[in-house]
């Protein structure tokens, strides 16, 4: 079975009737069960629900009944995206047990598509923070070294792929939250164009940032899922009004006369190894016939500032939700009031309470001017540069993550140090374009380096067939 | 400024916030039922409930509504944007609720109250309603004292419009007049049934006093107002206590108080720092709202008939005031086109506005029977072939049986008027009978008038009209 | 983290703040919290220094307007199953302690 480690194959497969869903969900399941206990990529692993849905994928294909593009694929999705009746728990004590009465758009349409759900995978809480550190039931390991992280908020979804436990999972990203653990565990992961993906039942951190994505082993298993996840959804006033990505047909087209950005003001500070690496893609784009052009973006060193007033914002006003009245956590007390108190106190941890106190500052009347207000206008600044930069550009290349797997508990005490982390992604969540990381060989103690290719809105094949062939001339091959 | 409304030598200044209902068939952002007195929590869904991951997607039918009344009110339509206002309530399942703050849906319009004051409109802006709480345990259902609350999350996202009135309104009558008017409004557009009683529509007033010519005075919010008659009282309540404070020598605090329809008085409910600061900011999961111009001239002109051009017209018909009691009357009930219709088979307009009036007292009240019957009957009275008691027991049965020919029932009464001749003969036979009391009469003592008419009422046995008795009388003394 | 002497936040907003969210936090949270906040904003002031007055603020990622539903009832949720995982129910309806301290 293990020939069989990416979601195209698995799904040609058990289409053809060459090997069941069953079969294919109890080789992931035994890997799971061999090694997850020093990962804890996952908050639950459905396992009946598995093999329900394997079942009726079999019966489907028996039938002759058309099983879906992604038939028997297993796939496990991070634990904030809503699952009827299974869980939801955003890794936060505030909706420990919660079960959804409701299926997010995306869970639905994967399921419509023959997806077997191996899991819910753990986050750090609510999406907030770069490390899956921040979680209340304990950290996710990186598989390539389990003394390290997976990077966040999305590290189960991505450690979850990159152990072999899913064969793709899906994460979301505000910040970076899909693209940085991606990098840091070696693995493809995609932040499409901010509304071509449904909002509907993802559990909302920043809701003018957060974009669902997929993690997978490879860029064409990446572009299936997009494809089988995009498309307008009117649960979603966010949602642009178009039908489903198409990317696939871009995979296979070669990079000659592309022109690829380099931004000339990046901020430094990055490991030289990931820097050397990044150098390494453009020269391979050069060598394949793509012009490397220099693009600035003068405005990109305020960004980790706009992102880290806006989000905390639009936080503090969608946590504001967690009171202990219609479900979730509850702490008794004599009044509604003091109810509210306690439940939060307790409920959210210690970075939750941090980003929201900020975002309720950022608001607050007198302050609202001098920081929502500025950092709006900061990132118009930003999309504004991007607009110049994609004139000149078709695609931009930065490193994914400045630096690579850090050691579990060396950030926890600086959280600028950890917001630093985010600095190459967060740009682009603040314009709305699409991004992807793409592995590209490893840097220091041998640990996984992602490239992260950049497009304009609604960029994605151009993006994709970028990051195809860097995934073909990746150092040390794909993986 | 002789007639300027004052109590104890200080002016009213009032505006009043309405909420409205609006009558569409789901809620604002969530396609659960719109329905009032269900049983509770049998209208939700996750974006009601304010579950994880809920988004909302406006109703366009609300915006239709919206329009209609921003129209009907003279307003702007236009371009707008929504915002999260965020505080903490159960009743409120985000805890914030979307509206629109700086850049509403319309704005600068005005309402003309019944004698042709105009009160100004600044706003009238789309917004969510909240779940309603019911408190158990402490005294008439209060909050104060209460074990414990029980919410019902079926009213949670129901589409209001709040209209912000501008403080024009200088009496507590003004203030009625304005709450009846827009109600009747909102009634004729088909936006709401603005049942202040059911809570479609809800009356805040913010009222202060001041001395002619000083400044504006601190202002106090008062709420629970839940019918037109506890507005007016409540309004005189509160300006009465504000003027007993600054005579007093005391400052007005500026607040928000409860009404308390029980003992007639205003209660402070929260001072104004006790308030929580909402932090507005533009809703990241709405898209901004910009109706097409062809759109929003197709709502204005499919705008019925507003009341104010009814009474307008009625009164032009008539010639009774616009603003008197019979036609504000029979306009608010809904019963002008009736009127005119009765007038267009056939009958004088002013007697058909009368009969309309106390036949079908109630509001509300439809006329079911043929405008041509009454018309018929009306007829029958102006020609003097009945006397005006005679016509009002004709029309009791024909509107008893729903319709009816009126000749045949007078007839049946052995109703017959008089006629002219047979009527003035009489009276010449009094008048030479009762020669004294002629005499007196032409001397100008209006009182032997009664002995006279008196008389020829016995003599005719209830058949002579009192009025037509009266102006021969007058007639043939010169 | 040392604290700047003009810090950008002070106890009492914080203390402020942690009330409109509706967090109870200790004064030894706050404390922390403080130091935490203002380093934090000290470290966000690099935009003061950006002329921004001709600058439109960036409300949508992607430029969406004019988003509607049709006014037609769809099934909603199932009042016992969400009932069955609410913290306190009675009656049909969600129960809370007494309302007080709140606006309304």
């Amino acid at each position: 079975m293990t020939e069989l480690s990416n979601a195209v194959d698995i799904a040609n497969a058990v289409r053809h009737g060459s090997v069941s869903a069953v079969a294919v969900l109890d080789e992931y399941l035994a890997r799971i069960d061999a090694r997850e206990s020093s990962i804890h990529a996952f908050n639950l692993v459905t396992r009946e629900q598995a093999r329900a849905m394997a079942a009726k994928v079999d019966a489907d294909v028996k039938a002759g009944r058309d099983p879906g593009p992604l038939a028997g694929v297993p796939i496990a999705l991070k634990d904030n995206m809503c699952t009827r009746g299974v869980p939801t728990t955003c890794s936060s004590r505030i909706l420990e047990g919660w079960k959804p009465p409701y299926d997010a758009t995306v869970v639905t349409r994967l399921a419509e598509a023959g997806a077997v759900f191996v899991g819910k995978t753990n986050l750090d809480e609510f999406a907030m923070g770069s490390s899956t550190e921040n979680s209340a039931f304990g950290v996710t390991y990186n598989p390539h070294d389990t003394t390290r992280v997976s990077g966040g908020s999305s590290g189960g979804s991505a450690a979850a792929v990159a152990a072999g436990f899913a064969a793709a999972s899906l994460g979301s990203d505000t910040g970076g939250s899909i693209r940085q653990p991606a990098a840091l565990c070696g693995v493809v992961g995609v932040k499409p164009t901010y509304g071509t993906v449904s909002r509907y039942g993802l559990v909302a951190f920043a809701s003018s940032l957060d974009q669902i994505g997929p993690f997978t082993v490879d860029v064409r298993d990446a572009a299936v899922l997009l494809e089988a996840m995009s498309g307008h959804d009117p649960l979603d006033s966010t949602s642009i009004p178009q039908p489903a990505l198409s990317v696939q047909g871009s995979l296979d087209r070669d990079v000659k006369g592309l022109r690829v950005g380099r931004i000339t003001d990046l901020p430094g500070g990055s490991d030289p190894e990931v820097e050397a690496r990044l150098a390494e893609s453009f020269d391979a784009l050069a060598a394949a016939g793509a012009t490397v052009v220099n693009v600035e973006l003068p405005s990109m060193k305020y960004g980790l500032t706009a992102y880290y007033l806006i989000a905390p914002a639009e936080a503090s006003s969608n946590l504001a939700r967690y009171d202990g009245v219609r479900y979730g956590l509850r702490v008794d007390a004599a009044d509604t009031n003091a109810m509210y108190m306690a439940t939060r106190a307790a409920g959210f941890g210690d970075e939750v309470k941090r980003r929201i106190m900020l975002g309720t500052y950022a608001l607050s009347a007198g302050y609202y001017d001098a920081y929502y207000g500025k950092a709006l206008k900061v990132r118009r600044l930003i999309s504004d540069d991007f607009a110049r930069a994609y004139q000149k550009a078709d695609v931009i290349l930065t490193p994914t993550s400045p630096i690579v797997a850090f050691p579990v508990g060396a950030k926890v005490d600086d959280p600028l140090s950890m917001y630093l982390c985010d600095v190459f992604t967060i740009p682009t969540n603040l314009a709305g374009h699409p991004a992807m990381s793409v592995p590209f060989g490893t840097g220091a103690h041998g640990l996984p380096v992602g490239v992260q290719v950049l497009a304009p809105t609604l960029g994605e094949s151009v993006m994709f067939q970028v990051a195809a062939h860097l995934e073909r001339v990746a150092p040390g091959g794909a993986k | 400024m002789s007639d300027v409304f004052m109590i104890d030598g200080y002016e009213l200044v009032v505006g009043l916030e309405v909420h409205v209902e609006l009558a569409t068939v789901t809620k604002l952002f969530s396609a659960s039922a719109n329905r009032f007195g269900d049983d509770p929590n049998t209208h939700i869904d996750p974006v009601t409930l304010g579950l994880p991951g809920a988004l909302p997607v406006l109703n366009r039918q609300a915006v239709e509504l919206a329009m209609r009344i921003g129209l009907a009110l003279n307003c702007s339509v236009q371009a707008c944007t929504f915002h999260r206002k965020n505080y903490f309530y159960p009743d409120m399942p985000k805890a914030y609720q979307i509206s629109q703050y700086d850049v509403p849906l319309n704005i600068d319009g005005w309402l003309e109250l019944p004698g042709g004051k105009r009160i100004g409109i600044e706003r009238a802006h789309l917004e969510e309603d909240t779940g309603k709480s019911t408190h158990v345990g402490g005294t008439g259902g209060r909050i104060h004292g209460s074990d414990y609350s029980l919410i019902d999350f079926n009213r949670a996202g129901v589409p209001l419009v709040e209209i912000v009135g501008r403080p024009d309104i200088a009496t507590p009558d003004e203030a009625k007049q304005y709450v009846t008017e827009l109600r009747q409004i909102l009634v004729a557009i088909g936006a709401s049934d603005a049942k202040m009683e059911e809570g479609s529509m809800r009356c805040d007033a913010n009222v202060s006093v001041r001395r002619p010519g000083a400044p504006l005075g601190t202002r106090c919010e008062i709420k629970n107002v839940n019918s037109v008659r506890s507005l007016g009282r409540a309004i005189e309540y509160e300006a009465r206590r504000q003027i007993a404070l600054i005579e007093g020598g005391e400052k007005v605090r500026q607040e928000t108080r409860h009404w308390d329809e029980n003992d007639g008085r205003t209660h402070t409910l929260r001072t104004k720092e006790d308030a929580d600061d909402y932090r507005y900011f533009l809703e990241p999961d709405l898209v901004p709202l910009a109706p097409e111009a062809s759109w929003i001239d197709a709502v204005r002109a499919a705008l019925p008939m507003l009341p104010r051009e009814r009474r307008a017209r009625l009164s032009s018909a008539t010639g009774a005031p616009s603003d008197g009691e019979a036609v504000m009357v029979v306009v608010e009930r809904g019963q002008d086109d009736y009127v005119l219709a009765v007038a267009a088979a056939g009958a004088d307009v002013s007697r058909a506005l009368v009969h309309v009036k106390e036949a079908y007292a109630e509001q509300g009240a439809t006329p079911a029977i043929p405008a041509a019957d009454l018309a018929r009957m009306i007829v029958l009275e102006t020609s003097g072939k009945l006397t005006s008691t005679q016509a009002k027991t004709v029309l009791a049965e024909i509107v008893a049986s729903g319709g009816g020919d009126a000749e045949k029932i007078a007839a049946a009464k052995g109703f017959e008027a008089m006629d002219t001749g047979a009527l003035e003969a009489m009276v010449d036979d009094v008048i030479a009978a009762q020669a004294d009391a002629w005499a007196k009469y032409c001397a100008g003592e209006e009182k032997a008038m009664g002995a006279l008419v008196g008389a020829i009422m016995k003599a005719s046995k209830g058949k002579a009209d009192g009025k037509a008795v009266t102006a021969l009388l007058q007639s043939k003394r010169g | 983290m040392p604290v700047t002497p003009q810090a950008r936040i002070s106890p009492d907003a914080v203390a402020k703040v942690a009330r409109l969210a509706r967090l109870d936090v200790t004064a030894a949270e706050v404390d922390r919290l403080t130091n935490q906040l203002a380093g934090m904003l000290e470290h966000f002031a690099d935009i003061d220094a950006l002329d921004l007055a001709a600058v439109e603020p960036m409300t949508q990622p992607y430029p969406l307007v004019n988003v509607f539903r049709d006014d037609v009832v769809k099934p909603g949720l199932d009042r016992d199953e969400v009932l069955a995982v609410a913290p306190a129910a009675e009656d049909g309806r969600f129960r809370v302690p007494p309302i007080i301290g709140l606006e309304g």
